[in-house]
């Protein structure tokens, strides 16, 4: 809200510079977004009167004026429309400096003298558009500085308010919140209540109470339709960043930028009967002042006559009963509206008011009649006519009413932690406008008609300790509690395993965790996402079911700038459905890799990254977790069906891996293969809790073999096969070892040889080398008979 | 580079003066023998020092003192001398033998660490060409800067705690005192769900999770992701908060002052002055932002808004089942991006979520 330091210092006694001004507000809670100068920087220009005009000789559309600047006449040639005897205009003397450092000479303009310059609005900075001089009243003083003239010694401040403080929607609110905050009073205007003229009093039925508490209606009749609105007032509003519309809208919307209740002005002859107040029936539709055509519900309050729609209330006024340039009769209308009835009406409609913003946060519900007769003073004295009576309708059950709260000062220290002085809370309470009972114990507060926000003791805590200054507040120190908090050392916390992949080369990405549909149908991931009401883009519609996406677009991203290998992961959660349709949200980790295992440098062999580059990489992730890991051959549609595995933990599925489909990763230009491997985390983070095993005294004895075996064969069916065997007759295998897979030369076709290392080991003797021997026997045994294995060494 | 050793260079005369005492015609003879066998250990030390590999050094050994070395010879010839000056000379060759075995020693070693060293130099690398590289992970700038806000806090006994990102409408806004339709509620842009479920706007409803399931004392930290509608140069779409929550029976407002006074501070490293100003939470009351005052780049400081804080609504508390007679709480939230940004000097926010390389390795 833009409001104008001077009106603020009319309205309280304060004698500071602006930025202390601002600084206070802001402090106060009023924050201060933004201040800016009253109008464009000029000086040198003053009142002045035109006494003549004459065309110019050599140029049509020019004039000669002969223009009284209080002292002295000049000769000035002016190009305005508007220019003419008798009317008082700005004239930028010679020497004069306008808005953007225009310097003002004597010249000559086609063969004339001409000694300034007689400027518009817009040439003064005082207005974006219009054209033609600015034509200011006749009273205005000759010869006296436009800046004193229009008392452009001001600064406006724009503040930022927060949605509990409707009040400080007005000057009387900012003012007031100055006022507590110097223990000044507060200068009211004495508010005049009309003489009543005629009695014909606007007719008003409320249907909808609880929506509109109360509504009061009055008829101004006669008014002088030629009346412009006066300087100070255009100004007041120029100053709000309002555009002076006509004098009745101008003097409602003062009343609302002094007071802050808004208010309306029909056109008495538009209204067929009286005012009537309901809620709109289905779909009824509305033209409103800014020409937008709406369709309202049963939700939205009308203001209607007998047959016809003429505002929705608290937001705005319709077109065809609005206040027209010809009007002599008027109905002003100052109601109070529930908020709840208006909240989010104006936005539904894609608009936004001044009446709206203010309404749904809460209009001082007292104010309607005060701010009645405030309009009508103004309205009658700006252009005439006579005022009615005023119709009041309330429903007194469906006012507000004001709240009692006590605080007990004791209270007020144990929330803040330190002491205010008794009286110093009672002023505040005072000059906040709440009626205060005290006693030793605490206060006891009934809360104004203009505070939305003061329900509990806390909430007069709050406006204690604002006004107090919480820069004043000392900064007590935290009183640390004797608990000792600590993870259970079997759960591993994420930074730990995050900075074991990162030890590991891995490098953490982040991706927003909502993706386009068309990403998961891209990535064969046919479950359909759980989708927003309200997404922002088609690209960011659904929450992702798999980290898969953002990961392949990271990659894709990356490889286009020169990033060929990359090994990443992420963190995050995935967002899919149960069998019974719920929800589920649980975290999982993605690892992926592309490109070459080691970087590229001297000495050392590139190699492609492969499935078990990143197989490694996860048993060293479930090196710590409690239970037995196991892979096999997995179906995962967005995975390479002979490359993939899934990750089985004591049998249970924890996981998937596997180089990603070469038809995804063809579409996405990465012509590389993508290995990757997701797991769950919560099946991850749960750790072995070391167990004390005592370390063998004797040597350990190796025996090496080399087998050859038909290709389908699986390392996991050699290897179960070999530990069955000989377990079964004995203990001491500690370890197989596979050291070499070969197939080619040498080798049959259809067949492949591993070599394999068997490590023995006791724990109480020393193995001889006959009973190892025995125990290699029998593994090669099963090899033989079970596998069709050949033994080569 | 040549070795030498002083010992080598020792001269036999005093020895012979040593035995002056014996009879005085002895003298001359013994004169003559002192000469020869002096200039024999001159000869060899010589020889010693000038050989340049142990196999020359083995030869003079054998020259000298091998089975028919100059000085075994010598030593052999012993028993033609007459009786007194058989003593005197044994005495004065064994010296000479061993001076020798010195000096051959001496060389011996002198000749392996040559050697050595030469084989070594022999093995030089080009100390500059590029080390054995790995490929280099990071952590994201949002995690370090997260897990440095958590260690922070982790010392002074806050626990960690997260809640889930699709939440439902109670825990993100009703129990935290925002009233249906409440304009606060609008000026969070939420993303809502067909069900009515919606994204965190904020890692305050773990708040409400953390009451229902803890007793008081109680000391948390929530970090996580956290959902606006908003997407321009200055708001992504997602980001990070860190929610703290604290309630005893006596935290306060100073007390809530003095937290964020010191962590401000720990974070920056800097003794940065902060205000707190009063602003409108629905779940805070007193409420308040945080301002650090900030040196901009062009020079100007200025204050800049870090985090949102309050004590605890008593009608939040009375949600979470905590009695607001007894207890009081204080609570505060920060950007994590925001905190990143000041702290590195990132200029673009949206960068923290296009995962390029060439700024995530900045972090790393």
């Amino acid at each position: 809200m833009k409001i104008s330091e001077q009106w603020i210092k009319q309205w309280v006694d304060i004698h500071q510079d602006t930025q202390t001004t601002v600084s206070q507000l802001t402090m106060l809670g009023l924050e201060v977004d933004d201040v800016l100068p009253a109008a464009g920087e000029f000086s040198g220009v003053v009142v002045a009167e035109i006494t003549a005009c004459q065309p110019h000789p050599n140029a049509d559309k020019l004039q000669i004026c002969t223009v009284n600047d209080g002292q002295n006449s000049l000769q000035i040639v002016c190009g305005a429309p508007n220019a003419r005897r008798g009317i008082k205009v700005p004239l930028a003397q010679v020497g004069a400096v306008l808005p953007g450092g225009f310097k003002i000479k004597k010249s000559k303009l086609r063969g004339e003298e001409s000694a300034g310059m007689l400027c518009s609005e817009v040439e003064l900075g005082l207005s974006e558009e219009g054209s033609g001089l600015m034509e200011l009243p006749n009273d205005a003083p000759l010869g006296e500085s436009m800046r004193d003239y229009l008392q452009l010694k001001d600064t406006i401040i724009d503040i930022d308010l927060t949605p509990n403080r409707a009040d400080c929607f007005c000057v009387r609110g900012v003012a007031r919140e100055l006022a507590t905050l110097h223990n000044l009073p507060m200068n009211e205007p004495v508010i005049q209540t009309a003489d009543i003229k005629h009695n014909e009093a606007v007719s008003v039925t409320v249907q909808a109470p609880k929506a509109c508490p109360r509504y009061c209606g009055r008829i101004i009749k006669d008014i002088n339709n030629t009346a412009d609105s006066p300087l100070w007032l255009k100004e007041v509003l120029r100053k709000a960043g309002l555009r002076s519309i006509h004098p009745v809208v101008d003097v409602t919307n003062y009343v609302m930028l002094e007071l802050g209740q808004p208010m309306h002005a029909f056109d008495c002859d538009k209204i067929d009967g009286g005012i009537m107040v309901r809620m709109a029936e289905n779909l009824e539709t509305i033209t409103l002042l800014d020409g937008s055509e709406v369709q309202v519900d049963e939700s939205f309050l009308l203001i209607a006559d007998q047959n016809k729609p003429l505002a929705v209330a608290g937001v705005m006024g319709g077109l065809d009963s609005g206040v027209q340039p010809d009007t002599r009769d008027i109905i002003l209308e100052s109601a109070y509206f529930d908020p709840a009835h208006i909240m989010g009406k104006s936005r539904r409609l894609g608009t936004h008011t001044d009446s709206s913003l203010r309404f749904e946060r809460g209009v001082d519900w007292q104010l309607q009649e005060r701010a009645m007769e405030r309009a009508t003073e103004l309205i009658i004295s700006i252009c005439g006519g006579h005022a009615g009576p005023i119709n009041t309708v309330c429903s007194e059950p469906d006012m507000p009413q004001q709240l009692e709260i006590k605080l007990s000062a004791g209270h007020l220290k144990r929330v803040l932690g330190f002491d205010v002085a008794f009286d110093r809370v009672t002023d505040i309470f005072n000059h906040l406008g709440f009626q205060v009972l005290s006693d030793q114990s605490g206060w006891t507060v009934k809360t104004p008609s203009w505070r939305f926000d003061l329900s509990l003791a806390e909430d007069l805590i709050e406006e204690v300790v604002r006004v107090v200054g919480y820069d004043q507040m000392p900064a007590d120190l935290l009183h640390s509690d004797d608990v000792i908090h600590t993870l259970p050392e079997q759960q591993a916390s994420p930074i730990t395993v995050k900075k074991q992949l990162v030890a590991k080369g891995y490098q953490e990405v982040i991706n927003y965790a909502f993706v386009s549909e068309k990403q998961l149908q891209d990535c064969h991931l046919a479950e359909s996402g759980y989708a927003l009401a309200n997404p922002l883009t088609r690209d960011m519609a659904v929450m992702r079911t798999h980290l898969l996406p953002g990961i392949l677009v990271n990659i894709q991203a990356n490889r286009a700038h020169g990033e060929l290998n990359l090994a990443l992961f992420e963190l995050g959660k995935v967002f899919n459905r149960s069998v019974a349709q719920d929800l589920i949200q649980e975290d999982v980790l993605i690892l992926a890799r592309c490109g070459q295992a080691q970087p590229e440098q001297w000495g050392l062999e590139t190699r492609a990254v492969d499935f078990y580059d990143l197989k490694g990489q996860v048993d060293d992730l479930l090196e710590a977790v409690p239970g037995d890991v196991s892979y096999q051959l997995g179906k995962k549609p967005f995975l390479h069906p002979g490359r993939q595995a899934d990750i089985l933990l004591n049998k249970q599925c924890i996981g998937h891996m596997g180089q990603v489909h070469p038809t995804i990763t063809q579409r996405l230009k990465i012509k590389t293969p993508v290995y990757m491997a997701q797991l769950d985390w919560q099946s991850i983070a749960h750790r072995t809790l070391p167990q004390w095993q005592a370390i063998s005294k004797f040597p350990s004895t190796r025996r090496d073999l080399s087998i050859q075996l038909a290709e389908d064969l699986s390392w996991e069916t050699v290897k179960q096969g070999i530990e069955n065997s000989i377990g079964s007759e004995s203990d001491v295998l500690r370890q197989l070892l596979l050291f070499d897979v070969y197939k080619g030369e040498h080798i049959e076709k259809g067949y492949k040889s591993f070599a394999i290392a068997l490590i023995f080991q006791a724990n109480n003797r020393t193995l001889e080398d006959k009973e190892v021997d025995k125990l290699v026997a029998v593994g090669v045994s099963f090899l033989e008979k079970n596998l069709n294995a050949v033994i080569r060494t | 580079m040549k070795l030498t050793d002083e010992r080598n260079q020792c001269s036999l005369v005093p020895l012979f003066f040593e035995s002056r005492t014996k009879a005085a015609w002895l003298l001359l003879n013994m004169r003559n023998e002192v000469n020869h066998w002096e200039n024999v250990l001159k000869e060899a030390l010589v020889a010693v020092n000038a050989a340049t590999d142990s196999r020359s050094l083995d030869e003079l050994r054998v020259h000298y003192v091998g089975k028919k070395g100059v000085i075994t010879t010598g030593l052999k010839d012993l028993g033609q001398l007459a009786p007194e000056e058989r003593k005197q000379a044994g005495q004065l060759i064994n010296q000479v033998k061993q001076q020798l075995f010195k000096a051959i020693q001496a060389r011996k070693e002198f000749l392996l660490a040559e050697e050595l060293n030469q084989r070594l130099m022999a093995e030089s690398i080009d100390v500059t060409l590029p080390g054995r590289e790995q490929h280099g992970g990071g952590l994201h700038p949002v995690t370090r800067t997260m897990q440095r806000i958590v260690e922070l806090f982790s010392q002074v006994g806050f626990q960690v705690v997260t809640g889930p990102e699709v939440e439902d409408d109670y825990h993100n806004f009703e129990a935290l005192n925002f009233p249906p339709h409440h304009p606060a509620r609008a000026m969070h842009d939420t993303f809502y769900f067909p069900d009515g479920d919606l994204l965190r706007t904020h890692t305050s409803p773990v708040q409400i999770r953390a009451m229902k399931t803890m007793q008081p004392p109680i000391k948390i930290i929530a970090p996580g992701k956290v959902y606006r509608s908003d997407s321009d140069q200055t708001h992504t779409p997602m980001f990070h908060q860190i929610e703290g929550l604290v309630i005893t029976e006596d935290v306060t407002f100073t007390g809530l002052k003095g937290v964020l006074n010191q962590f401000v501070n720990a974070f920056f490293e800097d003794d940065l002055e902060i205000r707190l100003r009063p602003s409108y939470f629905p779940f805070t009351e007193p409420s308040a932002e945080v301002d650090v005052a900030w040196k901009k780049e062009d020079g100007s400081e200025g204050w800049l808004e870090v985090l949102g804080c309050g004590m605890v609504h008593p009608n939040v508390l009375k949600a979470g089942g905590i009695d607001p007679e007894k207890y009081t709480g204080f609570a505060f939230g920060l950007g994590v991006e925001r905190f990143a940004m000041l702290r590195y000097g990132v200029h673009d926010l949206r960068q923290f979520f296009e995962n390029d390389l060439r700024f995530l390795k900045q972090f790393s």
